[in-house]
């Protein structure tokens, strides 16, 4: 199970509980994670990732085993304790202004 | 009994302002999307409950929500809006050439005539239309195609397509201004656009007079006479009575003509308000004093209204999308600052009063007259 984790601007908007549950096949990616996002909820779509370019949004994050991994490329495989559900896929918005 | 809604849109969220026709008591809705920018509000007036709003962050980009009950639930809808074809470039602050990108949408326009129609205003400046009531968008390309839109370029809030105005009788004439780009007008419903800038003089650009690159804040036009417009513009209030070929200033004894909001009493064509705002430098009021100034002459004369506004110590802005008038008996006239109060005259602008004072900085005012 890979569990994931909206800032609550975003769980308001999909009407969404704190944390998020998917099964996903092996290799689990960003863009594996972020679709299966985008499928359940689709009014995310735009918020995340640029609808065309499918691009992280500048000011958004992702985190996960106290890592940054905002800037690997979408289809690089999650670290163990995401795939394992023993740790959260977090979606961040970036901190800035106050 | 008449009823009025007042949209409003904030820095922080939406609010919805009720009151029956009497206008002495309002209910404040609490904030609808907290933490997100409203830049627009705004009703069908074929189906008032169904209002569109414009909801977007810095974090999360742009959502355009819908509802069909008159504010009260809500739901996302479309929020793709695609440039056709490769978008291109127009000038930055420094005239160098930068690539064109989607922002936000800054304003909503319901159609006068088709339900599930609406445009869009967005930034980086282009116009969308949606005939499915916002669930898609596709560009009206045929106005960045005009040939110009290598020479526009931003004003200090964006490159934003901030005004559409529907001509009542004819769906296919509507006329649109960007900052900075200046007023343009579609004669076969958003096909092609044609530039509506003579007269027009911006000591700021090059060729103060050149056909586009003027920053036009904002154009009104009465119903009953949609070929006479009026115009704040960055520096001058003008205006045209040919349906923008020609405008001619009327500033008048204005005490400075900067300003950005301008609007029209709903039953008095000549009856014009604006809001003027020290310089675009200063953006807060003269003096510290916030005045409506109105015309009845359709300008060159103008009456500074003071009463319930606050004559001292007063540094906020009223934006361009922030002034609306209702249709009742006696006109209303609201605005809404950047300190969160929205004001309210019931007189046509001889008294004022706050109907809500401390909201979140407002960007848009919008008014719905209910039966």
């Amino acid at each position: 199970m890979i569990r994931v984790i909206l800032p609550s601007p975003l769980q308001a908007l999909a009407h969404a509980g704190p944390e998020l549950h998917f099964e996903l096949a092996a290799p689990v990616t960003h863009r594996a994670v972020l679709d299966a996002v985008e499928a359940a909820y689709p009014m995310l779509r735009g918020t995340i990732r640029d609808h065309a370019t499918q691009r992280r949004r500048p000011f958004i994050r992702f985190h996960a085993c106290e890592r940054d991994l905002s800037h690997e490329p979408p289809d690089t495989p999650l670290p163990e304790g995401v795939t394992s559900g023993r740790e959260a896929y977090l979606i961040v918005g970036a901190m800035s202004g106050g | 009994m008449s009823r009025v809604r007042v949209l409003v849109g904030t820095k922080k969220g939406a609010f919805i302002l009720n009151s029956d026709g009497t206008r002495k008591r309002w209910e404040v809705s609490q904030p609808h999307f907290p933490g997100w920018e409203l830049y627009h509000l705004k009703g069908s007036p074929l189906n008032p409950d169904r209002i569109y709003a414009s909801q977007s962050s810095g974090w999360f980009g742009q959502l355009i929500q819908r509802s069909d009950d008159g504010g009260i639930t809500w739901a996302p809808v479309g929020n793709e809006f695609a440039y056709e074809g490769v978008p291109g470039t127009h000038q930055w602050y420094d005239g160098t050439a930068h690539p064109w990108e989607f922002k936000r949408v800054w304003h909503l326009e319901p159609s006068l005539t088709e339900p599930d129609t609406v445009y869009a205003g967005v930034e980086d400046a282009a116009m969308f239309r949606s005939t499915d009531g916002g669930a898609s968008w596709h560009e009206l390309a045929g106005l960045r195609g005009h040939g110009s839109g290598s020479h526009w370029a931003p004003g200090a809030g964006g490159m934003g397509l901030h005004t559409i105005l529907i001509h009542p009788t004819n769906p296919e004439r509507l006329f649109i201004a960007i900052s900075a780009a200046g007023a343009f007008r579609t004669d076969d419903g958003g096909t092609t656009w044609k530039p509506i800038n003579r007269g027009l003089n911006s000591k700021y650009i090059p060729d103060p007079t050149a056909e586009v690159g003027h920053c036009v804040h904002r154009i009104a036009m009465h119903p009953s006479r949609p070929d006479t417009l009026f115009m704040q513009k960055h520096w001058d209030v003008m205006r045209s009575d040919d349906a923008g070929e020609n405008w001619h200033k009327i500033s008048g004894n204005l005490p400075t003509d900067f300003g950005f909001p301008i609007d029209v009493h709903a039953h008095e064509p000549e009856t014009v308000y604006v809001v003027p705002i020290k310089s675009d430098a200063e953006h807060f009021p003269l003096d510290g004093k916030l005045r409506v100034y109105r015309s009845r002459t359709g300008g060159h004369e103008w009456e500074a209204l003071t009463k319930g506004l606050p004559q001292q110590d007063c540094y906020v802005n009223v934006l361009r999308d922030a002034m609306a008038v209702d249709s009742l008996e006696d006109c209303g006239i609201y605005f809404g600052t950047t300190g969160g109060q929205v004001y309210g005259s019931f007189d046509g602008g001889d008294h004022w009063e706050p109907i809500v004072r401390d909201l979140p900085a407002v960007l848009s005012v919008e008014v719905q007259t209910l039966p």
